[in-house]
């Protein structure tokens, strides 16, 4: 796929005193992609990006963005890129029809910001004051800001963070929305599930470094333990039940029957409790089969998908959460 | 320029919805004028002010400090830390708008603030206590846009020097308050004791004071060269420091 670099960073760093908020990332996000930066608070994001947007002076590195320097550029750039910001405000007393007219009289050309109004559903909040707003309406109010200029690219920081689930979903909706319109989205966030739904692309950030780079799917499939199988020995199925009326024994369960099978990475026994990882079609069916011929009695069979949050496991040892 | 006039109108806009604001500039000078208006009535009193005037129209320059100094030592480092301290000025960042042209728009607005509390407080005084003026009306107007600019140049400085909008406020009271009672501008210097009287020598506020009396009695500029000369000097500083010294965040 033939495609435009809209962002180049190269060896970008800050500090803050002594500590490196962004220590040395470098990467590129391509023209009309939905590009991510995950990684749990602290991990450099938003000083990234707000590197990138030319909000905040670099210390070393290089970052290009639409081939125009950042801060060097600062205005010519900022007609064509939207910025939503992770802490910003409005004037309490300032209107949703009023904040967006005055906005708009900031850019050499802007868009007729009603449809807009209407496609991020604030056409009855048109008239209230800023503190009358909801928490999901200000945020949508800051999204429609920072595309008021039709932006060839849009920074969205935490966007949704401090939003219910249903609020977070029909934002995601928007951001798909902005992306058909041909806007390359540039966004930030500590959910895992977010980056993984939403973003093409997904840049796993801790400690200032990029610790991985690729689509959801490749950064997960990498993991060698997409799929994760866990199931109860010793239960009271069929099988069980079976044996005992004829009062046959059962056979014992030993990890290496499953353990040689095509695709499975690990197995983890404790007590009756037992963990498959591994990848591959076949890997479920195998299990089953192998289970069923050494008349292994099990039940609570269950097969979850590995995500996001099970790669920045892998990658630094601990949960995103925390 | 059309960035510039929308946030002018918006800026005074929301500044009409904040009723303490509101009050403080544009009402509480005129209560006053009334509250001792009532009290002394306007007869010339050439005993006490050294020429033919009466309270009132000795007041209503002297009240134009009044309405100066809130303006530029509590609404302008308020508001402004403020906008600063909840994002509002990163969020106009994060736009083209350049710093330049918002300070232009909110001098503007708290221009026209502070002329409109002076043109409720001057048509209060002509229609319920025949104000007089000896000097001519556009010296007094050209005196009170310099002294307003002088004193908004400090409120801003203020404003960038204070870290959080608390802070500013406290510093803009301490700073006002005393300085409203001691500049001739709350009450006549002449009845305050000589000690005290000295003290005026040292405020900015005083050299307003007298310079709109000067003008509104009649006295030419060039009698008037030290107020004019502090007042510019306070706003070539100011300006400069506050320019250099302003930040979005």
């Amino acid at each position: 796929m033939q495609s435009q670099d809209v962002i180049e960073v190269e060896g970008l760093r800050k500090r803050y005193g002594p500590v490196a908020a962004v220590d040395g990332i470098s990467f590129r996000v391509h023209a009309g992609e939905i590009f991510g930066m995950v990684g749990p608070n602290g991990s450099g994001k938003t000083t990234s990006i707000e590197c990138i947007e030319g909000l905040r002076q670099k210390d070393e590195g290089a970052v290009r963005v639409l081939g125009l320097d950042p801060l060097r550029d600062a205005c010519m750039l900022r007609e064509r890129t939207g910025i939503q910001l992770q802490s910003s405000s409005l004037p309490n007393r300032m209107r949703v029809e009023e904040a967006l007219d005055l906005f708009a009289s900031f850019y050499r050309q802007a868009d007729d910001w009603r449809p807009l109004l209407e496609d991020l559903g604030l056409s009855d909040k048109r008239r209230a004051f800023f503190n009358q707003l909801s928490g999901g309406q200000k945020q949508r109010l800051f999204v429609a800001l920072a595309l008021i200029n039709r932006p060839e690219i849009v920074f969205l920081d935490e966007l949704t963070t401090g939003l219910d689930p249903q609020a977070r979903h029909a934002t995601w909706d928007l951001i798909r929305h902005i992306r058909e319109r041909g806007t390359t989205v540039f966004l930030t966030t500590h959910f895992m599930e977010e980056a993984e739904r939403l973003c093409d692309r997904v840049a796993i950030l801790d400690l200032g470094r990029i610790l991985a780079l690729d689509t959801p799917t490749n950064l997960v499939d990498q993991l060698g333990m997409a799929t994760r199988i866990t199931f109860q020995l010793n239960g009271h199925n069929r099988l069980f039940l079976d044996r005992e009326s004829k009062g046959l024994p059962w056979n014992v369960f030993n990890p290496s029957l499953i353990g040689v099978l095509d695709g499975v990475r690990r197995v983890e026994q404790e007590g009756d409790g037992v963990v498959v990882y591994g990848q591959g079609d076949g890997l479920v069916v195998g299990v089953i089969k192998s289970l069923e011929a050494a008349d292994i009695p099990f039940n609570n069979f269950r097969t979850e998908q590995a995500n996001l949050e099970d790669v920045f496991l892998a990658l630094t040892g601990r949960a995103i959460r925390n | 320029m059309r960035g510039l006039i929308k946030l002018f109108v918006m800026q005074f806009k929301l500044y009409l919805r904040e009723p303490v604001a509101f009050f403080f500039s544009l009402a509480y000078p005129t209560l006053l004028l009334l509250l001792f208006g009532f009290i002394y009535g306007n007869t010339p009193a050439p005993a006490f002010w050294g020429r033919d005037f009466g309270t009132v129209d000795a007041s209503v320059p002297a009240y134009a400090g009044i309405i100066i100094g809130t303006v530029a030592l509590m609404g302008i480092p308020i508001d402004t830390a403020a906008n600063r301290e909840n994002g509002v000025l990163r969020r106009y960042r994060a736009t083209p708008l350049r710093p330049a042209v918002y300070l232009v728009a909110s001098v503007a607005m708290y221009l026209v603030v502070a002329l409109l509390g002076m043109a409720i407080l001057v048509v209060t005084g002509k229609l319920v206590f025949g104000l007089r003026i000896a000097g001519s009306w556009l010296d007094v107007l050209a005196a009170f846009v310099l002294c307003a600019l002088a004193f908004y140049s400090v409120g801003y400085l203020v404003a960038s020097l204070a870290p959080t909008a608390r802070l500013a406020q406290v510093v803009g009271m301490v700073v006002f308050f005393p300085m409203m009672f001691l500049s001739g501008a709350g009450l006549p210097l002449q009845l305050l004791p000589e000690s005290l009287r000295r003290v005026s020598d040292f405020l900015p506020l005083t050299y307003v004071v007298r310079l709109l009396q000067g003008l509104w009695f009649g006295d030419a500029w060039s009698k008037l060269w030290l107020p004019v000369l502090v007042l510019v000097g306070i706003l070539a500083v100011g300006a400069i420091a506050s320019a250099r010294l302003f930040r979005w965040e």
